[in-house]
């Protein structure tokens, strides 16, 4: 079983982020979960949303407390919460930003990745400049790192799932694959 | 084809499925994405059916009964306040034996406004003569949609698909969408004996004296009786079709079990985790959970509790004054049961506070430390 946490802020596509991965975790046969922090989303204010995958059935349905992993889509937040809070021992926190993993405090009691989705994303023209759309981008990331899925199954989710701009969305993938 | 579909969907592809006809819906809170998507495949023709946007939940279980009384297949969606608004027309509904499925999203009941789960809202509709699944996952919310229709069109008597929020609604799991032609072919149009048509003139819902009335609810009771029959039959047709099985319990780890839980709703398969959990321990621990609760599986309960040496009824769910309503349940159906086991009550996770494997361990500790239950309610993770 491994169980990843999701953090974000709203508008940013954090739970799509966790919903894509899942689909195309399913697509290789894996049983997957993935929900959103249960409770109201708003704009700017700090999202998490989770993932739990197993080669069997999930009968687990309480929250996840303790991840093996934590992906960060906003660098803002590694300063504005404790997004290590029940991560265990280490775990892979793969964070969207242009600084490198030494540069983190929690570098040594975890494997920090990073990658600068943000300007992946900015390149793909995805979302604007004030507000560029990274979630395919550290879905790609996210794969390369922790090896989930294939990427080609990855890519066939994003096309399924975005509507606007599937083809950006999938190179945006990609690149942060290559990069990660 | 395998969709990962969060539970809100999964009722709606249970309905479009069912090639509901009629879904008469309040779309605003507490309303969810279930009528959302039924709306959009509405739009696009890919449901056949009429969807009427309604003004209220009362105003949509009205419309789905003058709908079902016509002889359409009807389908609607609520939650909480929302199924609590729709109480006297549920009456209408079985009394006037009308076969519509209700898709309830199990959220606490206001105030403290709450979005979160807990039972309290369908229980609250527990004896208004609907049939009750309460579902443990979305695979279990599409699959007794389309078993709903069967049975309760079979018996006509209206029938819920129960599940919580967040945990369920919210939640995307892996879901095997069945070939629409295969559900045709395991569940046939809707064709009622009697249905309001100028063809054929018939008086619905109309005044009954006391030479009427009393045979009416005698023979919603006698054909309630058939349902658990009949829900068994269903889900092994359902099962030689889909290969997936669905019945009045789900039994996990029960045959040789010391302690077992009863539970329902998602908390049903987190018990399973926990049942693992005290086995690796060398605890015999199992699993009893609740699918049906109207009608009530007496003789199922009966001969499963009746094996086990202990018993722990987990209540997501209150009757105040009184117990947990499963421990109620559970403990009068066990009524003369001779070497009936002590049956223990806990009441956990109201308003969505969450219920995990360790909240069964804990009860199982408190269970196993005692020869009978000493108090009327052991609370898990209250506050004090």
């Amino acid at each position: 079983m491994v169980e990843i946490r999701f953090h974000g802020r709203g508008g940013q596509g954090t739970v799509v982020a966790s919903k894509v991965l899942a689909d195309a975790i399913a697509k290789e046969g894996n049983w997957v979960q993935a929900y959103p922090e249960f409770g109201v989303e708003r704009r700017g204010s700090p999202v998490v949303a989770f993932i739990r995958i197993d080669d069997k059935r999930i009968y687990d349905k309480s929250r996840i407390y303790a991840p093996d992993h934590v992906v960060v889509l906003d660098p803002t937040l590694v300063e504005a919460i404790d997004i290590t809070e029940g991560l265990k021992e280490g775990g892979t926190i793969i964070i969207n930003t242009d600084r490198k993993p030494d540069e983190f405090p929690f570098r040594g009691r975890f494997d920090v990745r990073t990658v600068h989705a943000t300007e992946i994303a900015v390149k793909h023209k995805l979302g604007n400049l004030a507000a560029p759309i990274v979630n395919t981008a550290i879905t790609g990331a996210v794969v390369k790192v922790l090896g989930l899925t294939k990427l080609e199954s990855l890519a066939q989710a994003i096309r399924e799932a975005i509507a606007i701009k599937p083809e950006d969305n999938v190179k945006a993938a990609q690149e942060a694959y290559e990069r990660a | 084809m395998k969709k990962v579909i969060m539970g809100n969907h999964a009722l709606s592809y249970g309905a479009m499925l069912s090639r509901a006809q009629v879904i008469p819906a309040y779309p605003i809170t507490p309303q969810t994405q279930v009528v959302e998507l039924l709306s959009e495949m509405c739009a696009s023709k890919t449901l056949d059916a009429k969807f009427i946007k309604v003004e209220s939940e009362h105003s949509a279980m009205a419309s789905c009964i003058s709908a079902s009384a016509a002889g359409a297949r009807t389908f609607t969606a609520t939650s909480a306040q929302g199924l609590a608004l729709m109480h006297e027309m549920l009456h209408w509904a079985s009394g006037g034996r009308h076969p519509v499925v209700l898709g309830n999203i199990n959220r606490a009941m206001a105030p403290g406004w709450s979005i979160w789960t807990d039972q309290n809202d369908s229980l609250s509709e527990r004896d208004t003569g609907w049939m009750q699944f309460y579902c443990s996952s979305n695979q279990e919310v599409l699959d007794s949609v389309i078993q709903a229709y069967k049975v309760g069109e079979a018996l006509m008597i209206p029938a819920m698909v129960i599940l919580d929020a967040f945990a369920l609604s919210h939640t995307y799991e892996v879901v095997e969408i069945p070939e629409q032609d295969k559900v045709d072919a395991f569940l046939p149009p809707f064709k009622p004996e009697i249905r309001l048509t100028p063809d054929d003139p018939h008086a619905f819902g109309g005044l009954t004296g006391p030479e009427h009335y009393f045979e009416l609810r005698y023979k919603l009771q006698k054909d309630m009786e058939k349902a658990p029959a009949l829900i068994e039959g269903t889900g092994l047709e359902f099962e030689r079709l889909f290969g997936r099985r669905l019945g009045l319990v789900d039994e996990y780890k029960c045959g040789d079990a010391d302690l077992l839980f009863v539970s329902s709703g998602t908390a049903g398969y987190t018990a399973n985790v926990a049942v693992d959990l005290l086995r690796d321990e060398g605890i015999k621990a199992g699993n009893l959970r609740m699918r049906v609760v109207r009608p009530f599986p007496f003789e199922t309960v009966r001969r499963i509790l009746g094996k086990a040496k202990k018993a722990a009824v987990v209540d997501r769910n209150i009757s105040y004054g009184h117990h947990g309503i499963f421990y109620q349940e559970v403990k009068s159906a066990l009524y003369g049961v001779k070497k009936a086991p002590p049956v223990f009550g806990y009441i956990t996770g109201l308003g969505g506070r969450d219920i995990t494997p360790d909240t069964f361990k804990e009860i199982a500790a408190h269970a196993l430390a005692k020869d009978g239950p000493d108090e009327e309610i052991v609370w898990i993770g209250v506050k004090r």
